[in-house]
């Protein structure tokens, strides 16, 4: 089974987040980055299909030269191969140029299925794995948590958490399979395993290569980002002194008369 | 001149760093009021590499270089230094001396298992008698036909209840000293071998340390380890590497006491001010920082030296003698800045504090290191 899976390296969901002065986006410097978490679990799908099925698991990004360090992540948790689409000509491009890009990449390989987390935690967008699947013209089945495979490989039955209750879908392959951290435990890269990815060649191809160009970055981006902001300031708790009969009283008359929540 | 890491060992030190915190911080202190045996940790590490980490993959292991161990070993001990203990005994003590004094039928029997996991190794050396004089020890091993025969009792053995795989030391020869002893790698399942009394300890609880008995144990001569009579030298060599892990046990402690202590400098308030904005526990936190950082170059430099093939047994010894000695020094003061919530459970420093005295005295005392020290700077001047 030829099995792609799409990472993005994301911010340390850990780290502080500082804005840049100009609101344009977020300050890097010295920020740790890593695989986004929605992707570990998009990659350990990827690796249970191969255990069962056999064939290759292929991981696909787009960004900057230092993306590589997510992908050795994954190589490391034990994917065959990765891929980097790297060019400055992508700088600025929204989700949907973003899905142009991986789609155009992965039509260039052979693929049974797509995995991809359901969202990143940096932005939230849950755009790009829909909008893929759309340009790739392939059925699309997302936010899964559960996924059972036939037994020739040829299409999966998928749970998705909805509303007061559980959908099942049965999706033909190839297909585009975005994923739910409930779906699996991400297994953690194994020593041997680091070392492998260390030595793999992370393959590099450009927008021009893929025979995109001006049709995804900037200048072609539907959305634009005006501004970022951080979260207001929290402010100061408010200590209630006194006994307890005293507080009670105090905090429900805040409850009432202030916050409103009491009536 | 380069003091960064290399790739390869952040790599290793971010993955075992997220280990840590997932499967060992949460249990770290039940670890230690209810001492028990972390065998789905230890199977969980096993599966990452970390039960034979230096040991070839061919046979099992993971095939890292000594600079990734300590790397790892620091990882495990900041979470927990009992479970770490554990750990780097299998690494340092039993895969090493397989490895490199095996011969190729043991390292096939032996290796991967203690690799997997499927295997936990001990190293018997001590006696009730011989603790720093060890080689004198009396342990007794005699030859009949192709089996030996092993009298004596073993103590204060690490990992002796749970191991399956035990590497014991014996006089086989007349020869006094170092040169009479021979080395042995004995099954738990060899009839006439035993797990004697079960110590309670001060600290490192969730490692078991007891004695090892043998009552005229039966071992094939086959599992005789290297020649006979080179015991002694197989003993040294492994400590060298063993002292590594122990360096790396020191400093994981420092550094957790440390974290600590910083971060409740920062958030005690007394005086209407917090504590860290006071010059008296801000000298303590810079010195403690200071030390921990000397004690991890040193360990880093001794790994780098084992890495390159050089002889590194007094660079070893300096390196455990100076973490151990700063994990002591640097805990003391973690207590004393978190004050009367320093001497008591609910917060972690009383255990680093217990934890760390250990490091003074395993794999040689504090004054064996001094004098392995002291005897390669007076070498060629006698």
């Amino acid at each position: 089974m030829n099995i792609i899976v799409c990472i993005k390296q994301v911010p340390d969901t850990e780290a502080p987040i500082r804005i840049k002065a100009d609101g344009s986006g977020i300050d890097d410097t010295g920020l740790t980055l890593v695989m986004n978490y929605y992707d570990e679990h998009a990659t350990e799908a990827g690796l249970r299909l191969r255990e069962q099925f056999g064939g290759t698991v292929t991981l696909v990004s787009v960004g900057a030269e230092r993306v590589k360090e997510a992908l050795r992540t994954g190589l490391a948790m034990g994917a065959d191969d990765a891929l980097l689409v790297s060019d400055p000509a992508l700088a600025g491009a929204d989700h949907l140029g973003i899905a142009r890009v991986l789609a155009a990449v992965i039509r260039t390989l052979p693929h049974d299925v797509v995995i991809c987390g359901k969202l990143s935690t940096d932005d939230n967008a849950a755009t790009v794995g829909a909008a893929l699947a759309e340009y790739l013209g392939l059925p699309q089945a997302t936010a899964i948590a559960h996924l059972e495979m036939d037994g020739a490989g040829a299409g999966a039955v998928v749970h998705r958490e909805v509303e007061g209750g559980v959908e099942v879908l049965a999706v033909p392959f190839p297909a585009v399979l975005t994923v739910e951290r409930s779906l699996n435990e991400p297994r953690y890269p194994s020593l041997p395993g680091i070392m492998k990815a260390r030595r793999k060649e992370i393959k590099t191809v450009t927008a021009e290569h893929l025979g995109l160009a001006a049709d995804v970055g900037m200048a072609a981006a539907r959305a634009t980002l005006v501004r970022l902001s951080p979260p207001p300031a929290r402010k100061a708790g408010r200590i209630v002194e006194g006994d307890a009969d005293q507080a009670v009283a105090a905090i429900i008359s805040f409850l009432k008369d202030e916050a409103k929540v009491l009536s | 001149m380069d003091f960064q890491l290399a790739d390869e060992h952040r790599m290793v030190q971010a993955t075992v760093r997220e280990f840590a915190r997932q499967e060992i911080l949460p249990r770290a202190a039940a670890l230690d009021h209810t001492p028990v045996f972390p065998s789905e940790i230890i199977q969980k590490a096993a599966a990452l590499g970390l039960m034979g980490m230096v040991i070839p993959e061919a046979y099992g292991g993971a095939g890292m270089d000594p600079v990734s161990y300590v790397v790892a070993q620091e990882e495990l001990a900041r979470a927990s230094a009992g479970l770490q203990t554990i750990i780097t005994v299998n690494n340092s003590l039993v895969c090493d001396p397989i490895f490199h004094f095996g011969t190729e039928d043991q390292k096939r029997r032996y290796l991967p298992r203690l690799s997997s996991g499927a295997s936990l190794g001990c190293y018997c050396l001590t006696e009730p008698a011989y603790g720093s004089d060890a080689m004198s020890l009396r342990t007794d091993a005699r030859r009949e036909a192709d089996q030996w025969i092993l009298r004596g009792t073993k103590a204060f053995v690490t990992n002796a209840v749970e191991a399956d795989i035990c590497i014991v030391y014996a006089r086989t020869g007349p020869q006094p000293g170092a040169r009479g002893i021979s080395a042995f790698i004995v099954e738990k399942g060899f009839p006439g071998i035993s797990v004697g009394k079960v110590e309670k300890k001060l600290g490192i609880k969730c490692s078991s340390t007891a004695e090892i008995v043998l009552d005229g144990c039966r071992v094939p001569a086959s599992n005789l380890l290297g020649e006979p009579g080179t015991g002694g030298k197989i003993a040294l060599t492994t400590l060298d590497g063993g002292r590594l892990g122990i360096a790396a046990q020191a400093v994981g402690i420092a550094r957790a006491a440390l974290e600590e202590a910083a971060a409740y400098a920062a958030g005690r308030r007394q005086f209407g001010r917090t504590i860290g904005e006071f010059q008296a526990i801000q000298w303590m936190l810079a010195d403690m920082a200071t030390r921990i950082d000397a004690a991890r170059l040193l360990m880093l430099r001794a790994a780098y030296l084992r890495q390159q093939g050089t002889r590194y047994t007094r660079e070893a010894s300096m390196a455990k003698l100076f973490a151990s000695e700063t994990a002591m020094w640097v805990t003391h003061k973690a207590v004393q800045i978190f004050g009367g919530y320093g001497y008591i459970q609910d917060y972690p420093v009383e255990r680093y504090f217990r934890d760390a005295k250990i490091t003074e005295i395993y794999e040689g005392t504090s004054e064996i290191q001094r004098v392995v020290i002291a005897r390669h700077l007076l070498e060629g001047h006698a």
